[in-house]
């Protein structure tokens, strides 16, 4: 009985990791040069130099990676706040999270001017603490917490409120055009020198699936949690460590980026149910095809310029969002 | 008695809501705690099995201070069915009965044979094996009460606790599920606990009551000592007329009054 339900997970899981292939191979072939198989095959294998191979193998193959991982991180911290707080509409962008990186971001430009991506990272991983510290201690302040929509307020108030203190240090500093071509969410830049963050959000990735069944219990609710022996206190802790990781770290790639935390997970229920077991490896294949074509789509759609990622994932999120909304804020109610 | 509560205090904020309550849960058999609303009833259960903290006195299993035990060793000791749990959002039947294996399990929670076997049982004795390919979603009321007691029987404890277990079903469901507990304390001997609502069923299914006050122990002892005029006034407000059950010869709340004036 079980073992038939596992392995139409794994079909389920093979079938989506086809997909992101498929996603992965278009985004690289395709773009405002074009390229053909035997170029990409050259370009991964061969010493050929030129600016047409180097163009592929510093701009497109790391691009796309970074792509992957900041949908996978995005989508997976998105699932454990939904899982962790029992709120479907739990999503990093929209509490706090990445607009606190972000925050953080714009000060360390402003003040280390010549700060690494490591270091950028780190003070991302501050910055989407102090978001989270900010919503979820406003939702801790009121007796019984708070339902899922007022939480989704402060969080879009903290939000304004994160984002201001962002631009006016840039204003001030006068590095708006340095913020914002982080903010704007894009992956225009990403070079190899970038990707130091992956193994982090990897990292990040690995601790999620490790603590899948935990988040499971606590998914049910937390007395029951408590009553099946597990330390809520503890778990509650890790989690909210690895989501921080998750979110900075996708906020030092990309900048500030929200509703792919909120979208995925739904999908990736109505596939594979509500075990988290499965929900966190399936997201983070989804999630990360979803950011790979998302980014694919930016750069081709009105080629030879790029079209602004975040407004694309606005355009599919914001309806997703009211969606959800309408629902009653229930998860698959 | 294995389980002692002694001196146990309770509160939230500077309102303290459980005063300095002691007593012993019988082995065995099964204890209802009664009380009006906002009475700590429910917060004397919780603080009992380590779901709230207690500012002083202590819970003692065996001997032992349950603070000072491993809260999945404990888990493997007491189970606890909280009120009305969500949903559980579209998992199947199956797959949270599974659950109640948490504390024996360790790593990803691959199912033992003995888990199998114990998850098997639990869907057999709840008669909710049936539907155990269903959501648990798409279940009726008293269904999913007696999935969530499923899960608790799969934890494979001596005691059970129920924080109201009969809320929000009908009569025949409300029956069906305190059968079914009272099924599992004869046969099975399992020791229960449980706050209930309703008078004549704590006195129909009950070895021993407890009615609190304002946080306050008033009485306890077996149905005849408790369901009285005089403790019901105490603990309700209320003017009774006790009678007994023609069938089960158990005491019963004939009809009442609100007692005027003071």
């Amino acid at each position: 009985m079980k073992s038939s339900y596992k392995i139409s997970f794994f079909v389920k899981l093979f079938i989506a990791v086809c997909i992101l292939f498929v996603i992965a191979f278009l985004a690289i072939t395709n773009g405002a040069a074009h390229t053909t198989l035997q170029d990409v095959w050259n370009a991964m294998v061969a010493k050929e130099g030129g600016q047409y191979y180097s163009e592929l193998r510093e701009i497109r193959f790391p691009r796309a990676i970074a792509a992957f991982f900041v949908g996978s991180a995005l989508a997976v911290a998105g699932a454990i706040m939904q899982g962790m707080t029992r709120n479907p509409i739990a999503d990093p962008g929209l509490l706090g999270l990445t607009s606190g990186a972000n925050m953080m971001l714009a000060i360390t430009l402003a003040f280390i001017p010549g700060a690494s991506n490591l270091m950028i990272m780190f003070t991302c991983f501050i910055g989407a603490a102090i978001g989270m510290v900010i919503v979820y201690g406003i939702g801790m302040s009121t007796r019984g917490g708070l339902s899922p929509m007022k939480l989704v307020l402060a969080g879009a108030a903290v939000t304004a409120f994160l984002q201001a203190i962002a631009d006016g240090v840039g204003i001030l500093f006068d590095i708006s055009k340095d913020v914002s071509m982080w903010t704007a969410g894009g992956l225009v830049g990403t070079t190899w020198t970038s990707l130091i963050i992956v193994p982090f959000i990897v990292f990040g990735l690995l601790f999620a699936i490790l603590i899948s069944r935990q988040l499971t219990i606590l998914s049910l609710n937390e007395e029951v949690a408590v009553g099946l022996g597990q330390n809520t206190i503890l778990i509650k802790t890790i989690m909210m460590v690895v989501v921080v990781i998750l979110a900075g770290g996708a906020v030092a790639l990309i900048g500030n980026l929200a509703f792919v935390g909120l979208i995925i997970p739904h999908i990736v229920r109505a596939v594979v149910g509500h075990d988290y077991r499965l929900i966190i490896p399936m997201s983070i294949i989804v999630g990360g095809a979803f950011m790979t074509l998302a980014d694919f789509v930016s750069r081709v759609i009105n080629a030879p310029f790029e079209t602004p990622t975040v407004s694309l994932i606005a355009l599919i999120g914001l309806p997703f969002f009211l969606v959800l909304v309408r629902k009653g804020g229930r998860v698959n109610g | 008695m294995r389980l002692q509560v002694e001196d146990i205090r309770v509160g939230y904020d500077e309102q303290t809501i459980v005063h300095d309550i002691s007593m012993a849960i019988p082995d065995g058999k099964i204890t209802t705690i009664i009380g009006a609303n906002g009475c700590g009833k429910s917060t004397l259960l919780k603080a009992i099995t380590r779901i709230i903290n207690h500012e002083s006195g202590q819970v003692v299993l065996d001997g032992k201070n349950i603070r000072k035990m491993k809260t999945k060793e404990l888990a493997t000791q007491l189970a606890i069915l909280p009120q009305s749990p969500e949903s559980a959002q579209g998992l199947l039947v199956e797959e949270l009965v599974s659950y109640g294996r948490f504390p024996y399990q360790k790593g990803f929670g691959n199912l033992s044979a003995k888990d199998k076997e114990m998850i098997d049982w639990a869907l057999e004795v709840t008669g909710t094996k049936d539907f155990r390919h269903k959501a648990v979603d798409a279940l009726s009321g008293g269904q999913r009460q007696r999935v969530w007691i499923a899960m608790a029987l799969a934890q494979e404890t001596d005691i059970i606790f129920l924080d109201e277990p009969t809320t929000y079903l009908d009569m025949a469901h409300q029956l069906e599920v305190l059968e079914l507990l009272h099924m599992l304390n004869v046969q099975e001997g399992r020791t229960i606990v449980m706050v209930l609502h309703d008078l004549n069923q704590a006195a129909r299914f009950s070895d021993y009551i407890l009615a609190l006050s304002h946080g306050h122990l008033i009485r306890a002892g077996e149905p005849e000592e408790v369901i009285t005029t005089e403790v019901l006034k105490e603990v309700f407000n209320i003017d009774a007329v006790i009678g007994k059950d023609p069938r089960t010869n158990k005491p019963m709340c004939l009809t009442y009054d609100l007692i005027k004036g003071e």
